[in-house]
């Protein structure tokens, strides 16, 4: 078993006396897909803050390639090759894709004064990018407005992957597609693990989950009810952990089966 | 689920039948400063039809020119903080203000040039800092807090001339003092004047009865213009700062996000605004041999007015450097025109307030198309 890229050992995150997190364990190795899942509230969101340097846990211990680290800013995580892809994507819509792509990390060209933002790299880069991930741009430079919004995400994760991201962080990156979009973003994921980056999928769409997940960990209360691997678990097994069983049976059943 | 897997890693990119082939046409839309060239075209159609031929002379061209390039100059500075997201209407207050920091400097201190000048374009940097300060520390829209600063900054200026002056508002004699002053050709009068009279000699353009051209050069302002929108242009194109602009401008939280030092560039925009008017200041002062504490009044809504026509939107992110100097050169050509043709000059604000209703109409339409905004 290879080592994993990041491991954290029983995060815990106390706000005040309210405790979002007691005691999370969870690792991602290079080339799979991990997915975090949880019902909201479960505490997703502060896990993978503590994860990208968002917010510092109380306690517990994050180990990064074996050795242990602690993220003061999400810049500490970063340049530990942890990159976090958030739902609102950080894209200007009136900016090119290029521009975006490559937005507060510019290329140069030149020297001194003469100095310069390398657009016809820019452009090229992205255009490879963009079709290593299997969309065509019609080119680099047309606006972001203009792309779908799982093409947006495709842009976002690209370029995390590009700039050197070992472990990708995806927050529910599927909740606002439609089926084909949410199709296109689970065949990137696919690809960014094919190149060797570790993706963390958190999503609470089980379905979703099950496509491109190699392993799954459910969160509930601020607590892991276990990692499994693919194949090891049904749907309806992960359904109804994330749901904290018994009651969704109920629910279930009232509704038909349907849900 | 494994089947479903690998159907998943073989979806075929195809290009999208529902994206047209783009035209050069539609190409064409998507520049920001396509509005101003179609308006400039348009209102020079009605002045070649309505005004005397004498406005489309060298000596006519140069006699709107020089208007456009110092309303021009105050344009640049406001299109770009524009597309950095805030506003500076403070920009016409600035205007006298720097002139009278100016005039006091060349004739009560008797600073030469040299000196005054940089002093003019420190205060003036200074002042633009203080606004760009308050407007990050408050998180205030920039529109309220400079428009305070449109009040304080007349207001000083005013009280500060009847200081300067022992009680007028009008302080004289800027000329005699900087006379022959080796700076001078920079900030006043014209340039290529060996140019323009080896032209006349050869008799390429008009000449007086004495043989000297009626147009002796061309002057400093429209130089100096021409050369900020191409420096303008440069680094909002072609450098790494002109992307945090845009982006500041676009989006903050995403910029801030993708490591764009949003703050530092807000703050050089309104520090390059608050030196653009001073330089128009400076120019104007020694053009006119004095300053008054109405010079520049009302600049910062015709710097506004000739930006949004260049494209720029009032929410940021989009806009051309090119694009406000076409603006400008509108202004100028309705400014001066209009003397030109037997239409009462009094019509110039309602045609000035119709172009810019139908440059912002235009813009929001234009930028939807391309954006795919929806």
């Amino acid at each position: 078993m290879t080592q994993p890229i990041i491991e954290m050992r029983s995060i815990e995150k106390n706000y005040g006396n309210i405790v979002a997190l007691a005691g999370v364990s969870f690792d991602v190795r290079p080339g799979e897909c991990h997915c975090l899942l949880g019902d909201n509230g479960a505490g997703k969101s502060t896990f993978i803050k503590t994860m990208s340097g968002v917010v510092q846990p109380t306690r517990g211990q994050i180990v990064v390639e074996g050795r242990p680290m602690s993220f003061q800013s999400p810049r500490d995580a970063m340049n530990a090759g942890i990159a976090t892809v958030y739902q609102d994507l950080a894209m200007i819509p009136l900016m090119s894709v290029a521009r975006n792509f490559f937005m507060g990390r510019e290329p140069t060209t030149g020297w001194g004064p003469f100095k310069r933002f390398d657009v016809e790299r820019a452009n090229s880069v992205t255009m490879a990018e963009m079709k290593k991930m299997g969309i065509n741009l019609r080119e680099a430079d047309q606006a972001v407005g203009t792309l779908s919004g799982g093409e947006r995400q495709t842009v976002a994760i690209a370029r995390a992957v590009h700039f050197g991201a070992k472990v990708l962080i995806l927050d529910e990156p599927t909740s606002a597609l439609g089926v084909r979009q949410t199709a296109n973003v689970l065949s990137t994921i696919d690809r960014v693990r094919k190149q060797g980056v570790g993706v963390v999928f958190i999503t609470h769409n089980v379905r979703h989950a099950m496509a491109v997940g190699d392993r799954f960990t459910v969160l509930n209360r601020g607590k892991t009810l276990g990692t499994s691997q693919r194949g090891e678990i049904t749907p309806d097994q992960l359904q109804d952990l994330m749901a904290g069983g018994q009651e969704m049976a109920q629910l279930e059943a009232s509704l038909g089966g349907t849900v | 689920m494994t089947m479903e897997r690998a159907q998943m890693s073989s979806v075929p990119a195809t290009p999208d039948e529902r994206l047209r082939q783009v035209s050069f046409l539609s190409r064409l839309m998507k520049r920001p400063e396509l509005g101003a060239v179609a308006g400039l075209i348009l209102v020079v159609a009605f002045f070649a039809v309505t005004a005397d031929p004498a406005m489309f002379s060298l000596a006519g061209v140069i006699n709107f020119l020089t208007p456009a390039a110092q309303l021009g100059i105050l344009a640049l500075g406001a299109s770009l903080l524009m597309i950095g997201g805030e506003f500076d209407l403070s920009l016409g207050s600035m205007v006298a203000f720097a002139g009278l920091i100016f005039g006091v400097a060349v004739t009560v201190t008797g600073w030469p040039l040299i000196l005054a000048i940089p002093a003019t374009l420190l205060v003036a940097a200074l002042l633009g800092a203080v606004n760009a300060q308050i407007v990050l520390r408050t998180a205030l829209p920039s529109f309220i807090v400079t428009l305070a600063g449109l009040f304080i900054l007349r207001g000083l200026s005013l009280v500060g001339l009847k200081w300067a002056t022992g009680g007028s508002t009008q302080l004289r004699g800027v000329s005699d003092v900087v006379e022959g002053d080796w700076l001078l050709p920079f900030f006043s009068g014209d340039a290529f004047e060996g140019l323009f009279a080896w032209l006349a000699a050869r008799g390429w353009i008009e000449t007086f009865g004495n043989g000297s051209a009626k147009v002796p050069g061309v002057p400093v302002e429209i130089v100096w213009f021409v050369l900020l929108t191409a420096v303008a242009t440069w680094v909002l194109l072609r450098t790494p700062a002109g992307n945090w602009i845009f982006a500041s401008g676009g989006d903050k939280t995403a910029a801030i996000n993708s490591g764009v030092p949003v703050r530092k560039v807000k703050v050089a925009l309104f520090v390059l605004t608050a030196c653009c008017a001073a330089l128009v200041a400076i120019i104007t002062v020694l053009d006119a041999g004095s300053t008054d504490a109405r010079r520049g009044f009302q600049k910062e809504f015709e710097a506004i007015i000739a930006a949004v026509i260049g494209g720029a939107l009032l929410t940021g992110g989009y806009g051309s450097a090119v694009g406000a100097f076409f603006g400008s050169i509108i202004f100028g050509v309705v400014m001066i025109g209009l003397s030109y043709t037997n239409i009462d000059q009094d019509w110039y604000q309602v045609f000035l307030g119709s172009m810019l209703l139908v440059a912002v109409i235009f813009n929001n339409a234009i930028r939807k198309r391309v954006t795919g905004e929806r």
